[in-house]
């Protein structure tokens, strides 16, 4: 017997059907994640990245490492100033609940904060967030925690295990096997491990941007006096007006100075020369956002310079 | 030209005092909780919020200024995260988690937990008759490191005092070993329950070797004549840390299950709800692993009649079926 075939415009995997795509909306990885709020609003967060959340985790192993060694000391400088063996005794309990603990519920604390994020997490600017976009719950937390058990500790096992003959084998394939766990996060769209699988939850970038001044202000734009012709406006699209905009952010004279006489050249520039870089290029870019903010009005959104239909 | 502002530009004017005190708004919240707001700043942070939002939605569809669209996008990402955040508080959170949470998850886990149950049974009567058979089994089953020089070679004399030992200084020794126990019987639970998404094997695995393990230590007392006494020594509290294994394996088991079998959902959506119902009652599994931690490093010193361990025994399994399935109403 054969198996009905799924219906159309669907995909089957392993991880369950897909809705197909259409050709435009057809989604290739680009580090954003769709999360639409209850209002309606794409947020367009970014997924965390690999080298990110690396560092992050190797940041609160630090600190956590670090932890332990301070009280490992205190309590080790108090058992020699006191000569009170208990106190050792007692420390040897400590220190095997305190690593228990510290490593299934130092992140569980941080996570189910409001914050979200662990202080490695937070250093790098990510945060966990629920990835169907509703609440993040401290059992989806507990979740991708517990989870890190066999994505980190049993492979960390594994390869300092020691061994012979078929036991050194067995390791070996444990080991092996334990890699794609680990290496889970590289296999998948939105680069999640196990446990955010398991709990549902993903990693995003929470950057804090500060807004900055608009490059149209209007004495910026009077002060410079220049006019350009439709057709000198008509030579770029939205993707070289972001170009500039970074270029005449970062404030760089050379590279402003290429810049310039780059657009000079390509929209044939008769006005005066003697006009500085950034009072050109500012003019320019304040030009071509008023030509091609007022085409998106009429709803024509010019990608690129290439974008001519 | 005619006009003297781009239409972007009086947009970002007219609204930009408004994104700044919900950006204030967060500086404050975000350094010292909800509590650090007054009532006419919480009442005034949604409205902003759903005006930010707004002129998101707007900004992307009239401006092209990349630097505010991606201001905008941080700011709202910010307030989305705030409002729609989890906000109980701590106590709040672990009064419903004890009352609600914990013995719902574990009675929706009754199927897993029954089989996880059977599977543990039939090892430990398994390894009792290997054991039984021939002593030489005992070290395929039990881990040295766990055994404590409790095997086979061992003289029975030595086997009664470990059961009963309370001399101080070895009881020094015993608190130490308790706490490496419980260690190791938590971060086994936590494993049981992570492995079972990979299709529940591995998780039955370690429910086997755990079964295996208790029929073995039970097998060896049993050839010296030591059988009941070791039961009451394992059981007074062996009641609560095997229950709370088996509820770990059981977990292990409903996520593994969910992949398997995901019903009308996406493989992934069933394991994402599996997995979080699963972490609820794997948290209360930890509790229970220290209250049996406890039991082992006092209880087990300090009560030496077996008939009293019997009772506890009996006493702590009786309160945690009681606690866990007796019926309830469903939380507000």
């Amino acid at each position: 017997m054969t198996a009905p075939a799924p219906p159309a415009g669907t995909r089957r995997s392993f991880w369950g059907r897909r809705p197909a795509r259409g050709r435009g909306a057809r989604r290739r990885f680009d580090g954003y994640r769709e999360l639409v709020t209850p209002e309606g609003v794409d947020l367009r967060l970014q997924v965390g990245g690999y080298g990110e959340r690396l560092s992050a985790m190797a940041l609160d192993l630090l600190i956590l490492g670090a932890g332990l060694l301070v009280f490992g000391l205190m309590v080790a400088l108090a058992v020699w100033a006191t000569g009170a063996t208990w106190l050792g005794q007692g420390a040897v309990i400590v220190a095997i609940l305190g690593w228990f603990l510290g490593r299934n519920f130092y992140f569980f604390w941080f996570e189910a904060r409001s914050r979200a994020a662990t202080p490695g997490k937070r250093l790098m600017g990510l945060r966990v967030a629920s990835a169907d976009g509703g609440r993040l719950t401290a059992d989806a937390v507990f979740a991708r925690n517990a989870m890190r058990e066999v994505e980190v500790f049993l492979p960390a096992t594994f390869f300092m295990m020691r061994g012979e003959g078929v036991d050194a084998a067995l390791i070996g394939l444990g080991a092996i096997w334990s890699l794609v766990l680990v290496l889970f996060p590289l296999f998948n769209a939105d680069r999640r491990r196990l446990g955010d699988l398991v709990a549902g939850t993903i990693v995003v970038k929470a950057p804090r941007r500060v807004l900055q001044a608009d490059l149209a202000d209007a004495d910026r734009r009077v002060s410079s006096g220049l006019a350009f012709s439709p057709a000198q406006l008509d030579a770029y699209g939205i993707r070289e007006l972001h170009v500039l905009e970074d270029v005449i952010r970062a404030g760089d004279r050379k590279a402003m100075a290429a810049v310039a006489g780059r657009i000079r050249d390509k929209i044939a520039w008769e006005g005066p020369a003697d006009t500085a870089d950034v009072t050109f290029l500012n003019a320019y870019y304040v030009a071509l956002r008023g030509r091609l903010e007022s085409r998106l009005l009429f709803g024509r959104r010019r990608r690129d310079k290439f974008d001519v239909s | 030209m005619s006009e003297l502002h781009l239409k972007s530009w009086r947009f970002r004017a007219e609204r930009e005092a408004d994104w700044r005190r919900l950006e204030r708004l967060l500086d404050k919240a975000e350094a010292g909780g909800a509590a650090r707001l007054s009532p006419d700043e919480l009442l005034e942070m949604p409205v902003l919020y759903r005006q930010a939002l707004s002129s998101l939605s707007v900004a992307r569809s009239i401006s092209l200024d990349q630097s505010l669209t991606g201001y905008l996008e941080s700011l709202c990402t910010r307030a989305y995260f705030f409002v729609y955040g989890a906000r109980t508080r701590l106590p709040e959170r672990l009064a419903r988690f004890f009352r609600y949470d914990w013995p719902n998850a574990v009675q929706a886990l009754w199927r897993e937990t029954l089989a996880s149950f059977a599977i543990s049974a039939v090892a430990a009567l398994v390894a009792f008759l290997l054991v039984t058979g021939d002593p030489d089994w005992f070290h395929s089953f039990v881990n040295p490191g766990l055994a404590g020089g409790r095997d086979p070679s061992a003289s029975t004399e030595f086997l009664r005092e470990t059961l009963y030992d309370h001399d101080a200084s070895v009881g020094d020794g015993l608190t130490v070993f308790a706490a490496f126990l419980f260690a190791h019987n938590a971060q086994v639970a936590l494993f049981a329950f992570a492995l079972g998404f990979l299709l529940c094997a591995p998780t039955a695995a370690l429910m086997v070797l755990n079964g295996g393990m208790l029929g073995a230590f039970l097998a060896l007392f049993a050839s010296r004549n030591l059988g009941f006494e070791a039961g009451g020594w394992l059981m007074i509290h062996g009641a609560t840390e095997l229950f709370a294994v088996i509820l770990a394996g059981a977990a292990g088991f409903s996520i593994g299950w969910s992949v398997i079998f995901p019903g009308d959902r996406t493989r992934l959506d069933a394991a994402a709800a599996a997995g979080r119902r699963a972490a609820t009652a794997m948290a209360g599994v930890v509790c229970m692993l220290m209250v049996a931690g406890l039991l082992e490093g006092l209880g087990r010193q300090l009560i030496t009649h077996d008939l009293v361990r019997y009772a506890i025994a009996a006493t702590t399994l009786a309160g945690w079926l009681a606690y866990f399935y007796w019926p309830r109403k469903a939380a507000s």
